[in-house]
């Protein structure tokens, strides 16, 4: 890895630089521009010319500023000492970087993303004269308290161990190992490098098969994603795509969450940072922060790295789901990452395709989706990795490239609407537009929880809020004195549907998240009441007296009033429930 | 062999004072010269007239054989033999100090008052470097704007970015300088300091604010930096740097809480698509460029609060949405990046009602965490939820109304109909002097509500309807 000087600048445009007198250079190689030592990729090569895209502010740099080589790609460090550290969009350490520069983000500056100095007690699990194949476990090492980190060898190496160390505390640069391979003897530390372009290789993808459970009703019960599966929640500005994915991340039944936060507001990582350490992961007792890395390219941080902050983020989950964890990774928002990709392709004068972004746009979005799926990994685990990726539409148009496209590479779609955000029913997940395709995938997985009654009941009330529909554009023209009692019962169910079930306030301490048994129940109790009523309604009771039974009130707060560890209130509410209609 | 760094910087000092005779191309505000020695990206320009005055400009492309320069005062009068210009090997900066409150600038920082340039100790770069998220602290202090809608419904918080959507002929003058005059922290004796940036308004619109300030007794907290309607369009590009690096000094270097208004960004974005299209670049959405939202993100991100700094940077930008529409790229944008945005209302104005706030699309991001108990009132939180949640059932009764005739209506809904009433009447509309104090504002705002019937509040609690609804 010698630095070496591989041609001097030509032309500076924003974070595009031509570069001329280019010898020794390679396609995706980290190189160094001018004495500023900024970073930076080259991104095309054609004759002794090149376009390197610079992941920092460009400010000063003139022609003729020469270009050092690295001769290796962009790349993520891999090792203990991910979890609870947020990177910038090429893994620069923010933390380190705030010790260095102060509050601002200096140019030029580096840190390497793992700690030199921490000591790690290794514990292997091999032993000499034992043979490695690549992501084979060479030992372990507990990097927080509740990730046991399994360290792996490296994807390019293989062959036999000729020495290991005992158990003991090592830093991520310490040979742990080292390999008689064909090539020679190779030593192994911690930590290996990996390029963020480059999908990790797996042995096999496993269908999909598990639901990942979110705690988010409307999504576990109506619009599922199963573990390794990829969804895309589109909506205009401030309908609840972050707020949707900070939910998710914090109670959702992953192993290890990554969040990107690529090119929205600095104060949303803030708050990612405040409140994370605070939580406590109702699975574990441990702190959410205990399973969190955060990738920060902030709105106003330099575009080129918005670019590369989504593959640094595939990268790292990729590099858990080795160990065998299931990693969900959160992208916020593939919109300005699209966006990024414009911008670049527009300063090097590429023909544009729709709305000014190049023709390659689909091929970036399906290769960055591809990345995600349940996997058998090289060492035999298991492991996945879920993408949710948020996306911005300008003008909240759907019909736009990047969520036209998106939508062609994903199964899920959780579609924000506007008119639900504005009357603040949240999560704003429009029931009507969203979608998901791993309804039968993950049927299976509910049955042996809770017999038939998830897929009975969603089914049910589907259909329901389907007819729903229809009625309101009745309602709409005749008012609702038109319709018999039975049809505005419809109505009327839906609208409890909607404000005791699928509403669900990010803020309350109770209503945050609700376990897969509390929906379950809610549910019940919401189609008791619809059955129940319905016959009711065929002896002769009338809407205004069922409306107005008191327990009602009760059932629309019980997402409130009820606890996670308390559903036994459940059942009371629903024996009150069927004496109050039977009194009818 | 002398190494190649000390010879670069040996030249840079000489190639600095370097002046070249005759540029190649002038095309609106851009200049091509050609045959220069190797400048910087984004360095500082002197562009010298055949007067003898000098224009300040900055490099946005440089290579080998020529180099555009954006000329922030325009280049109106400059010929190609006549004019000289000169690189400074380092990016365009302003002197920045204390002194510049109680004064008036252009947008380049240079008084325009009369007075000598304020003696200033350190000068920072007007672009200013992103903020490491670490190093930000999470805005979450209550401001009392003492206006209802706002304090109760779209809570304002110290070092929150909350933009004013507004159209032409709409009030968001008097209402950007009724909360400049009437903001305060409750229980605190902080004033803010105001900087206030123009960028291509008219020079009554700026003397209203002059005014405003003026009688109110604060001009002299006040920095003001117009580029006005008939500046050169460019210079509105620099503008809000301008006014912002003052903004961080004073926030981040003499902690001071500083509210920082801008006005009007529409005009800004304009200038912005105007140098796009002269470079010919590529197009987005209605001929602005791909890079808007960086580029606003780039000001808009300067706000908020810095860890172990006592200041603040609240900034108020103001735009007129053009047509009033909602999903033009400026408001779009805008509001992918601000932490919400007041939205008015055409509608609600010509019916008089003051200040024109839409109920619905107006947001405040922050407020989830500068209210409720200890901070405002323990219900506010579920109240400002209720009264969106029944005001949007309004608009839909509103409908159905239109369509079937008011009297057709089932009870509920006439009650829904004079909810609606009552709240725009009384809690949204007040005067333009009026200061309400937030108690007041969630005592209107729970009257309001007292004229549904207690069932259809289901984001209230049990306990919070016990105590306020009805009384
Ligand atoms: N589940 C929820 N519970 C309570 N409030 C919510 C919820 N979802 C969204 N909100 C409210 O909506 C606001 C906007 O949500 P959010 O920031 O997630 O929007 P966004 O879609 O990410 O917007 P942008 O594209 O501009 O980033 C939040 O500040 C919050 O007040
Ligand atoms: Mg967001």
């Amino acid at each position: 890895m010698e630095e070496q000087i591989i041609g001097r600048v030509k032309r500076v445009n924003g974070p595009v630089i031509e570069a001329e007198g280019i010898t020794n250079g390679m396609m995706m190689e980290l190189v160094r521009v001018s004495e500023a030592r900024l970073i930076g990729e080259i991104i095309k090569l054609s004759g002794a010319c090149a376009i390197i895209q610079v992941y920092e502010d460009t400010t000063g740099v003139a022609p003729g500023n020469i270009i050092y080589g690295s001769g290796m790609p962009l790349s993520v460090e891999l090792g203990p000492g991910l979890i609870g550290t947020i990177y910038d969009g090429i893994q620069r350490p923010l933390e380190r970087l705030a010790e260095i520069s102060g509050t601002t983000i200096q140019r030029g500056i580096q840190a390497p993303p793992l700690s030199r100095d921490h000591q790690w007690d290794f514990i292997p699990a091999l032993k000499t004269g034992d043979f490695v194949t690549p992501g084979t476990i060479l030992g372990r090492v507990q990097e927080s308290e509740r990730i046991e980190h399994r360290v792996l060898c490296p994807p390019d190496v293989l062959g036999e161990i000729i020495s290991i160390v005992d158990s003991g505390a090592y830093t991520v640069d310490e040979t742990i190992a080292t390999i008689k391979t064909s090539s020679g003897n190779h030593n192994l530390t911690m930590m290996h490098r990996w390029p963020i372009r480059k999908p990790r290789p797996v042995t096999d993808r496993i269908p999909l098969r598990i639901p990942l459970i979110t705690g988010q009703r409307v999504i576990d019960t109506l619009f599922p994603l199963a573990k390794g599966g990829t969804v895309a929640i589109p909506g205009g500005f401030g309908t609840g795509k972050t707020m949707t994915q900070h939910a998710i991340a914090k109670w959702c039944d992953a192993d290890i969450i990554v969040y990107i936060g690529c090119g929205e507001r600095g104060n949303e990582m803030t708050d990612v940072l405040n409140e994370f350490p605070k939580l406590i992961d109702p699975r574990t007792g441990s702190s959410l922060m205990e399973r969190t890395l955060l990738i920060a390219n902030t709105s106003n941080m330099p575009v080129s790295a918005r670019e590369a902050s989504i593959y640094t983020g595939a990268t790292l989950a990729e590099y858990y789901r080795d160990q065998g964890y299931h990693v969900a990774v959160m992208a916020d928002s593939t919109s300005r990452w699209a966006e990024a990709l414009r911008e670049l392709s527009g300063r090097m004068e590429e023909m544009p395709a729709e709305e000014g972004f190049p023709a390659y746009l689909p091929t970036r979005i399906a290769e960055f989706y591809e990345r995600a799926g349940y996997m058998q990994n090289l060492n035999g685990t298991e492991g996945s990795v879920s993408l949710i990726g948020a996306v911005s539409p300008p003008g909240g148009d759907f019909s736009e490239p990047v969520t036209q496209h998106t939508k062609r590479f994903v199964r899920c779609f959780w579609g924000l609407d506007r008119q639900l955000a504005n009357a603040r029913h949240y999560p704003a997940i429009s029931w009507l537009d969203s979608y998901s395709e791993y309804l039968d995938e993950v049927s299976p997985w509910w049955s042996t929880r809770a017999g038939d009654s998830w897929a009975r009941n969603r089914k049910r009330i589907m259909e329901l809020l389907q007819r729903e529909v229809k009625l309101q554009q009745v309602v709409k023209l005749v008012g609702p004195d038109a319709l018999p009692d039975s049809q505005r019962f419809i109505i009327e169910v839906c609208s409890l549907f909607k404000n005791a079930f699928l509403q669900q306030n990010a803020f309350d301490k109770n209503d945050c998240y609700s376990t897969i048994e509390k929906q379950l129940r809610m549910m019940d109790i919401i189609l008791l009441y619809a059955d129940m009523g319905e016959t009711a309604i065929r002896r002769g009771v009338t809407l205004v007296n069922l409306r107005r039974i008191k327990v009602l009130q009760d059932i629309v707060k019980m997402k409130l009033t009820v606890a996670n560890d308390d559903i036994a209130q459940l059942d009371r509410l629903e024996a009150r429930l069927i004496r109050s209609i039977e009194k009818l | 062999m002398t190494n190649p760094n000390t010879l670069n910087l040996l030249d840079k000092e000489l190639l600095e004072g370097r002046e070249y005779i005759g540029v190649h191309e002038i095309d609106g505000p851009i200049i091509i010269i050609k045959n220069t020695h190797p400048v910087g990206y984004r360095e500082l320009v002197e562009c010298i007239d055949t007067n003898g005055h000098t224009r300040l400009g900055m490099v946005l492309d440089t290579s080998s054989t020529a180099v555009a320069v954006q000329v922030f005062e325009g280049t109106s009068g400059l010929t190609l033999p006549g004019t000289h210009m000169r690189f400074r090997g380092k990016p365009l900066t302003v002197s920045v100090t204390e002194a510049m409150l109680g004064r008036v600038f252009n947008g380049l920082g240079q008084p325009i008052d009369g007075g000598p340039p304020p003696a200033a100790l350190v000068s920072r770069d007007v672009n200013g470097l992103p903020v490491n998220p670490t190093a930000r602290e999470y805005p979450r202090d209550f401001i009392q704007t003492g206006i209802s809608v706002i304090d109760a419904m779209n809570t304002l918080i110290r070092g929150q970015k909350l933009p004013i959507f507004s159209g032409n002929g709409l009030p968001h003058n008097q209402l950007a300088a009724q909360i400049a005059r009437q903001a305060t922290l409750r229980g605190e004796n902080t004033e803010f300091a105001v900087v206030f940036a123009a960028m291509g308004i008219k020079h009554d619109i700026a003397r209203y604010f002059i005014d405003s300030f003026e009688s109110s007794g604060v001009l002299d907290k006040v920095a003001l930096f117009l580029s006005l309607a008939d500046a050169p369009s460019i210079e509105r590009i620099i503008t809000p740097r301008t006014a912002l690096t003052l903004a961080e000094h004073l926030a981040y270097e003499c902690g001071k809480h500083v509210l920082v208004i801008m006005t009007d960004i529409s005009n800004y974005c304009e200038s912005l698509r105007e140098i796009s299209t002269i470079r010919g670049e590529i197009p987005s959405r209605k001929g602005y460029p791909g890079y808007l939202y960086s580029d606003l993100a780039e000001l808009y991100e300067r706000s908020g609060m810095i860890k172990g700094c006592p200041g603040s940077i609240t900034q108020l930008p103001i735009l007129t949405m053009p047509n009033d529409d909602i999903s033009h790229p400026i408001p779009d944008l805008t509001g992918y990046i601000t932490e919400g945005q007041i939205v008015f209302d055409r509608d609600m104005n010509s019916r008089s009602i003051y200040p024109p706030v839409a109920g619905l699309p107006s947001l405040s991001r922050l407020m989830k965490d500068g209210i409720g108990e200890g901070m405002t009132r323990v219900d506010h939180p579920h109240l400002a939820s209720q009264l969106f949640a029944s005001y949007s059932y309004v608009k839909d009764v509103r409908n159905l109304a239109s369509v079937i005739g008011e009297e057709e209506l089932t009870a509920l809904d006439k009650q829904y109909m004079e909810f609606g009433e009552e709240f725009e009447r009384r809690f949204v509309n007040q005067r333009s002097d009026e200061n309400r104090d937030i108690e007041e504002s969630l005592t209107i705002a729970w009257e309001c509500l007292s004229l549904l019937p207690a069932e259809e509040l289901t984001r209230l609690t049990e306990d919070e309807l016990d105590e306020y609804y009805g009384r």
